[in-house]
């Protein structure tokens, strides 16, 4: 083993010992279920697998660094999805695989008067707040953009909502005493990289941003403490905004007196500077803005892709929605491919960034292929585009979904 | 493949002493020294509870063709397989443009020698 080798070889080995295990757990093919993302042109075919620590079965993008993706029929159950099919993505392979709570140390340091080192014992004695967010991964859907573009090839479950509790940024930032000068504040994790000089994963927010009240750090997901993998002990939870912000098992705040014109803030995550994020397939040389905010998006959930239903005086479909940075306030559907609309019923509201359930009773008096859609449109007046949207990195898709049911008389 | 991620003695050691310098470290951090790191910390009706888990590691290795062994060597090191073969059918120049991202951002230490043979074996690949 050369000099070079070594250095690559070092964090690997050791995850591999910190794990307990120099062969790493491999996942018996035995386990595995299959599951068909419908990905136009393929592949399409996924594992279907819970071997992840504190998580069941979540379809496998990627075992290292780990891409689980949700199976859609999680969010039917429930509009909190729940965190051991809650999906995961990670930038880098040199995650730890061991937290000590009582050691465990987040930094805030930078443009501030009072640089801090606070225990995980000082975040649980500051006034908490709870909050209902979607996380969702800027890349989600990527796989079914057209033409196709790489990436990680999600279908639409790299996205969860859950019940986040913690204490808010601005709490933290106040205690260590921000300066006058401060225009960004930068956060960083506990995983490190797998190649010495790459860039570590980092991502900022604007001062007033991070200070509007609304930004947290969190350690309760739906009541626990957070799987390692969804960023435990803490991770930052930033409402109506992409994942990508949501640094995970959180360690570093640095306040900044210039914009963070680190990679993963200034060169990735960027879209085309058009509106919904859409430029011609193919398009090349276009000006870019950083991705931030969400867009409404909603999902038909009740039913699978050429599902079967039986003909009689109606079929309960039903799905999730949410507004992105605003709340639903309107989710319509459609059974004849769009030309008319219906407006379904609203489930209850748990705030202005959490998925909100919709129903909508349909008749199912002809017999053949329904084509259904379904639209949300959020508080601000955002209606999800009927025609798709293209960039060539796969961010920002929301345009309406189509599903289509079979409908018989023999079913 | 498997060889790859094994062990040899002198990173062995090296990564043993960095657990005990670790381990130290943790006990000066969490109180006097030699006291047991506490399991769990709880405050306001909250608990967290210090967590170990194992993650799987993939060894699915690149399906055999020319350019296999070169793909096995230099890009298994920061991610599975599964991450190149699920993409769907990519023209060569985004596959170079791909591997050119994988060399200048995120610093691969692959050979200039290894990338034609990099890039021909992935834009062969057929997506199933």
């Amino acid at each position: 083993m050369d000099r070079l080798d070594a250095l690559m070889r070092a964090p690997l080995d050791r995850r591999g010992l910190l794990a307990g295990a120099a062969t790493a757990l491999a996942i018996p093919a035995s386990a595995q279920q299959r599951i068909d993302l419908q990905l136009p042109g393929g592949p399409s075919d996924r594992p279907l697998t819970g071997g992840f620590p504190g998580k069941g079965p979540m379809i496998v993008q990627r075992v290292h660094p780990p891409l689980l993706e949700t199976a859609m029929d999680v969010f039917d159950r429930d509009v909190f999805t729940p965190n051991d099919r809650f999906f995961v993505r990670w930038h880098w392979g040199d995650i730890p695989t061991m937290i000590d709570v009582a050691s465990f140390r987040l930094a805030i340091h930078g443009h501030v008067r009072t640089p801090l080192m606070l225990s995980l014992a000082q975040l649980l004695r500051m006034p908490r707040i709870e909050m209902a967010a979607v996380n969702q991964c800027s890349g989600n859907s990527r796989g079914l953009f057209q033409p196709r573009v790489p990436g990680a090839q999600w279908a639409n479950g790299a996205m969860g909502n859950a019940r986040w509790m913690g204490v808010r940024l601005r709490d933290v930032l106040d205690q260590a005493g921000v300066l006058a000068d401060a225009v960004a504040v930068r956060f960083g994790g506990l995983d490190g990289l797998t190649v010495p000089g790459a860039p570590r994963f980092e991502k900022a927010l604007a001062i007033d941003h991070a200070r509007d009240g609304e930004v947290m750090i969190a350690f309760g997901m739906n009541g626990e403490q957070l799987p390692l993998l969804n960023g435990f002990p803490i991770r930052l939870v930033v409402p109506g905004w992409y994942s990508t912000y949501w640094v995970k098992m959180l360690s570093d705040i640095e306040v900044l007196a210039a914009p963070d014109d680190r990679y993963w803030t200034s060169k990735a995550y960027r879209i085309p500077a058009t509106p919904g994020a859409d430029v011609a397939p193919g398009s090349k040389d276009f000006p870019t803005v950083p991705i931030t905010r969400m867009v409404p998006r909603s999902f038909i959930t009740s039913h699978r892709e050429g599902q079967v239903v039986g003909q009689g005086p109606g079929v309960a479909v039903g799905g999730i929605a949410f507004g992105g940075d605003s709340g639903v306030a309107k989710v319509e559907i459609s059974d004849d491919g769009g030309r008319s609309w219906r407006v379904a019923i609203l489930g209850p509201d748990h705030g202005k960034y959490s998925f909100r359930r919709w129903d909508a009773p349909l008749s199912t008096g002809q017999v053949g292929r329904q084509t259904l859609m379904v639209r949300c449109t959020n508080a601000a007046g955002l209606a999800q585009p009927m025609q798709p949207i293209w960039n060539p990195s796969g961010f920002m898709r929301n345009t309406v979904e189509t599903l289509t049911i079979e409908v018989r008389t023999d079913a | 493949m498997h060889k790859r991620y094994s062990s040899s003695p002198a990173v062995l050691a090296v990564a043993i002493g960095s657990i005990i310098a670790l381990a130290v470290g943790t006990d000066v951090a969490s109180g006097p020294l030699n006291a047991a790191p506490r399991k769990s910390v709880s405050r306001e009706g909250f608990t967290l509870r210090s967590t170990s888990v194992d993650l799987p590691y993939d060894e699915q290795p690149y399906p055999d063709g020319p350019g296999a062994e070169v793909m096995n060597a230099n890009c298994a090191g920061c991610h599975s397989a599964s991450m190149v073969l699920l993409q769907p059918k990519l023209s060569r120049g985004q596959w170079e443009g791909i591997v050119r991202k994988m060399l200048d951002v995120y610093r691969a230490p692959v050979a200039a020698e290894d990338v034609p043979a990099i890039v021909g074996y992935l834009e062969k690949l057929q997506p199933r």
